[in-house]
């Protein structure tokens, strides 16, 4: 069973419809980028997986034994405020919240994981700095150690380089691939940097209010949809 | 200054405005921090004037104060927080009409009920008013926002500082934004009749502000804005014994002085960290 299924999945805000008739499913180890124009829906679909916001009709259903309080998401960094009082630790250290249950505090293991994410996405030499400091690049890496702190399996980012210069952006998405290679966590990904998405990822789905594409990377560089979106992008 | 506060201790009103007035001034720096950084300040400033038009009521109609009001100001601040999430009046509206509205009609309840001198001290507190159920009221409610806070400390930080991960990675964010907003208007209640309707909000949001001046991380701000909250109400009253000056208006000036103290701190620290 897939990790992840949509089904007929129809959205919309204040009675007009958004998005319509989308029909995809994500696989363990599965790397899917999620492409399209402004307001084609992409954000709005990346609510609904995450529950942030519910569907007009249709499912999004979990399967191999993901549970709701497993996904790691990786927000827009601009809903956060510039001056927040909070240092790197305080920060990646949240992300295991959800898998606290009813217990008050962090355990030892919660800190060694938060440790060891840190490690990853090499922040560990800012553990003690204020995150409100930092640049966008670093903010975005905290961002994603607090992420993975809450997944071992699915990881939801929306449009993870927006705002950063190329070099930055250069390496999130090397980031973003070794999190999916090397760790084996699955990534589900909005962006409109389509050129990039081809490179990096296994799947595509292509929204324009409606599903325009979904398939492998593969057969996206050869479908008419695909051709005429590279063109133009 | 300790043999005043001694000398204060003496008298059992002084005595316990003191310990009524610390515990909710704790409290409230506590909620505070989350407020201010939920740019929610305003709600504590709206809630005390629900707080005052139901107390006048109360007043007017010969019924126990704080079993009127502290269930009006629940339902209010259940409303508050959802107006400001979805609504056709937005948030800041919303709080300037509902407590335009309250003080209103507390105002008129008052004046109808002739007796005027009532007024000032529901407006701008009055430490004689402070009972001995207030008293063990108060410190049940503050021991109560403090486990509270304390147990759910870690969740409270992850809805502060990013609600939409939360909701997302399956935090009940509803929940705990209800558990906060209902604690803020148990507080607010409780010290409004000690600090004035007017001066309450005063609680909430100095000390944390002062505390961001000086610290950067969470932990650091939630504890200085606790600490600072209660030295500067224990300042304040002496002083307003002292010199007979009201007594919240006392607590709001050394506060302010305090904010001036931080906010040059603030700057200092961090000219010297850039050279």
């Amino acid at each position: 069973m897939a990790l992840l299924t949509c089904k007929d999945i129809c959205m919309g805000y204040e009675g007009k419809i958004m998005l319509q008739n989308v029909n995809f499913h994500v696989n363990s180890g599965d790397y899917l980028c999620i492409v399209g124009e402004n307001g084609s829906g992409k954000s709005t679909l990346l609510k609904g997986i995450l529950r942030l916001k519910s569907v007009a009709s249709g499912e999004f259903t979990f399967g191999d034994g993901l549970l709701k309080n497993e996904i790691g998401y990786l927000p827009q960094r601009m809903n956060i405020r510039k001056d927040f009082p909070a240092s790197v630790y305080e920060v990646v250290l949240s992300g295991r919240n959800n898998q606290m249950g009813w217990r008050p505090f962090f355990t030892k293991k919660d800190k060694k994981i938060a440790l060891e994410r840190m490690e990853w996405m090499g922040i560990l030499d800012l553990k003690n700095e204020s995150f409100a400091v930092l640049s966008g690049g670093q903010q975005q890496r905290v961002l994603l150690a607090r992420a993975l702190c809450a997944t071992q399996k699915l990881l939801v980012l929306d449009e993870p380089v927006t705002g950063l210069d190329p070099i930055v952006t250069k390496e999130m998405y090397e980031l973003i691939q070794k999190i999916n290679k090397e760790h084996e966590i699955t990534v589900i990904m909005v962006s409109h940097d389509t050129k990039e998405a081809m490179e990096q990822a296994s799947h595509i789905l292509h929204l324009g209010n409606e599903q325009l594409f979904f398939g492998t990377t593969k057969e996206y560089g050869e479908s008419s949809v695909g051709k005429k979106y590279l063109k133009e992008a | 200054m300790f043999e005043t506060i001694q000398e204060m201790m003496s008298y059992t009103f002084l005595a316990r405005a003191v310990i009524v007035g610390s515990l909710v001034s704790l409290c409230a720096a506590l909620l505070g921090v989350t407020l201010v950084l939920k740019r929610y300040s305003m709600i504590g400033d709206g809630l005390s004037h629900v707080g005052f038009g139901a107390l006048a009521v109360a007043s007017a109609l010969n019924m126990a104060p704080l079993t009127v009001t502290i269930p009006v100001v629940l339902i209010a601040s259940f409303f508050l927080l959802r107006l400001s999430d979805n609504s056709a009046i937005k948030g800041d509206s919303a709080i300037a009409i509902i407590s335009s509205g309250s003080l209103a009609i507390g105002v008129v309840v008052t004046s109808m009920n002739g007796t005027n001198t009532d007024l000032s001290n529901y407006l701008f507190g009055s430490i004689l008013s402070v009972s001995h159920e207030d008293e063990i009221l108060c410190i049940s409610v503050s021991l109560v926002v403090l486990l509270v806070y304390v147990l759910f400390y870690h969740r409270i930080f992850a809805i502060t500082f990013d609600e939409n991960f939360a909701k997302a990675t399956g935090i009940p964010t509803k929940l705990f934004n209800t558990i906060i907003s209902m604690l803020t208007a148990i507080v607010i209640v409780v010290g409004m009749r000690l600090m004035g309707t007017l001066l309450i909000s005063s609680l909430i949001i100095f000390p944390s502000i002062s505390a961001m001046r000086v610290f950067h991380k969470f932990k650091a701000v939630v504890i200085l804005s606790a600490i600072l909250s209660v030295v500067c109400f224990v300042v304040g009253i002496t002083m307003s014994y002292v010199y007979e000056l009201p007594s919240g208006a006392s607590v709001v000036l050394v506060n302010m002085a305090v904010l001036l103290i931080c906010s040059i701190l603030g700057f200092v620290t961090r000219e010297i960290i850039k050279k």
